[in-house]
């Protein structure tokens, strides 16, 4: 029974993907069995009982996603900044938004959010339902007001038919419209890259450098100790000493846990892709991977209340050199997307 | 002739009546990001009034320890691998232990 289901769910992966125009949303299985490999991405998506993938549900929130008028100036949509051409990312240091204002925190990507434990940059959304339509009616983000979108969305046919279809009988609401956008969100994974050949056993997949900074990745440089597993994050929080940008007083998770540990702290970001995203960290202060590791290697710049994993790494510039090598392996394959039509 | 002593008597008597009362000392672990007893994840533990848990760290990392909850509100703070924080519970109700760093890492404590 258990197997039969997992075929399903696979073959419904299979359709979505194939509808969506994505490129791969399942890994073929390659070689043997037993336990999965931890660095290698899990074949089956997550999702909650009440809304499981279906191709027409992943459809009608790839639909929303690029629909300008989910923002109230109908001029800013989900894929404005969560641009798939930029690693879902939108290239700034930090996010624009509402009447071109610059916010404080930069775009995190929607790669693979669907794996996430906790949602957004403070953890302020357990999951992608509670974490889709935040930035719809953020005041700063696309200031959107939740009943009068409801008002919108039902006088246009065409969304009037395709919520039908896929969330039959529940109607255009906050609930089906949040669902719709987690299902989309839920086929943004991360396809195979380098160093996935490399985990399946092909040691000619990437090179020397890779695999001396992966071994570095786990010991000396104790990236670890928060990227974890094949999407290299803990869901976990951590102020990692980084600069002030400018006099902005950001929290993060402190503003909804009041533990001094999270003064400051930030869930840590897949790094997936990361050579798409720059530039990095949850203020965009660093332009490239180099800096980065810079930053680690100094055991973090802010000392007012830094995580007790930061600590002065002595690395040498070939193994700085080696971990820049290794993070730009886990760049996979260009996701493929097909920008729908907007219904009338 | 065998003398009264006074001390000893105490002495034993106390004895013998300790290990009935005496508070408990549970260890959990926090291992894989997780709360463990006896090598099995837990989310919920029932404990007696007076009973002291020691949170110890098995992982590569540093966890933290910390409760909210009206009926005690702590933060033990955050330590790595192989050391422990401490905390006694005297109030009977229930109390949500968690993981700052880790939100995943939730405990129900039930006081009794």
């Amino acid at each position: 029974m258990k197997h039969s289901n997992t075929i399903i769910r696979q073959h419904i992966g299979a359709i979505v993907a194939a509808l969506l125009g994505v490129s791969s949303i399942f890994y073929s299985p390659i070689g043997g069995t037993g336990e999965a490999d931890p660095y290698l991405r899990p074949k089956i998506v997550p999702a909650p009982a009440d809304n499981q993938l279906t191709p027409d549900r992943a459809e009608l929130g790839k639909i929303l996603f690029f629909d300008p008028r989910l923002s109230g100036s109908n001029w800013i949509s989900c894929a404005t900044c969560h641009n798939p051409a930029l690693g879902w990312s939108d290239g700034l240091p930090t996010a624009i938004g509402d009447g071109m204002k610059t916010l404080h925190r930069a775009t995190p990507t929607i790669l693979n959010t669907a794996y996430n434990k906790i949602q957004m940059w403070d953890g302020r959304a357990p999951n992608l339902e509670e974490q889709a339509t935040s930035p719809i009616v953020s005041p700063s983000e696309m200031n959107q007001d939740l009943d009068a979108l409801i008002k919108e969305l039902s006088a246009i046919p065409g969304y009037k038919a395709l919520f039908e279809k896929s969330y039959p009988g529940e109607g255009i609401s906050k609930q089906t419209i949040s669902k719709a956008i987690a299902s989309f969100e839920r086929t943004v994974v991360s396809t195979e890259s380098p160093f996935d050949k490399w985990r399946k056993g092909n040691k000619k997949a990437v090179s020397e450098s890779v695999k001396r900074g992966f071994v570095l990745f786990e010991g000396k440089a104790n990236c670890a100790a928060c990227h974890q597993g094949f999407n290299f994050v803990d869901d976990g929080f951590h102020n990692i000493g980084l600069k002030k940008l400018g006099d902005v007083e950001d929290e993060g998770r402190f503003a909804h846990k009041k533990v001094k540990v999270l003064k400051g702290a930030f869930k840590t970001p897949t790094l997936r892709d990361i050579a798409r995203t720059a530039p990095y960290m949850h203020n965009g202060v660093y332009k490239t991977l180099e800096e980065v590791v810079d930053h680690y290697n100094r055991g973090g710049e802010n000392q007012e209340n830094p995580d007790p994993n930061l600590k002065p790494l002595n690395l040498t510039d070939q193994e700085k050199a080696d971990l820049v090598t290794f993070l730009k392996s886990l760049t996979g394959k260009h996701m493929t997307i097909n920008i729908p039509q907007l219904p009338n | 002739m065998v003398r009264f002593n006074m001390k000893k008597a105490i002495f034993l008597l106390l004895s013998a009546w300790l290990p009935a009362t005496q508070a408990a000392e549970i260890e959990l672990g926090q291992q894989k990001k997780s709360f463990v007893q006896n090598g099995q994840k837990i989310e919920r533990l029932k404990i007696k009034a007076g009973d002291t848990i020691r949170f110890k760290n098995y992982d590569p990392f540093f966890h933290n320890i910390f409760s909210l909850s009206t009926l005690k509100t702590f933060d033990l703070g955050s330590f790595p691998k192989g050391e422990s924080r401490t905390v006694t519970f005297d109030t009977k109700g229930t109390v949500d232990i968690e993981c700052a760093i880790h939100p995943q890492m939730q405990l129900k404590l039930e006081v009794e």
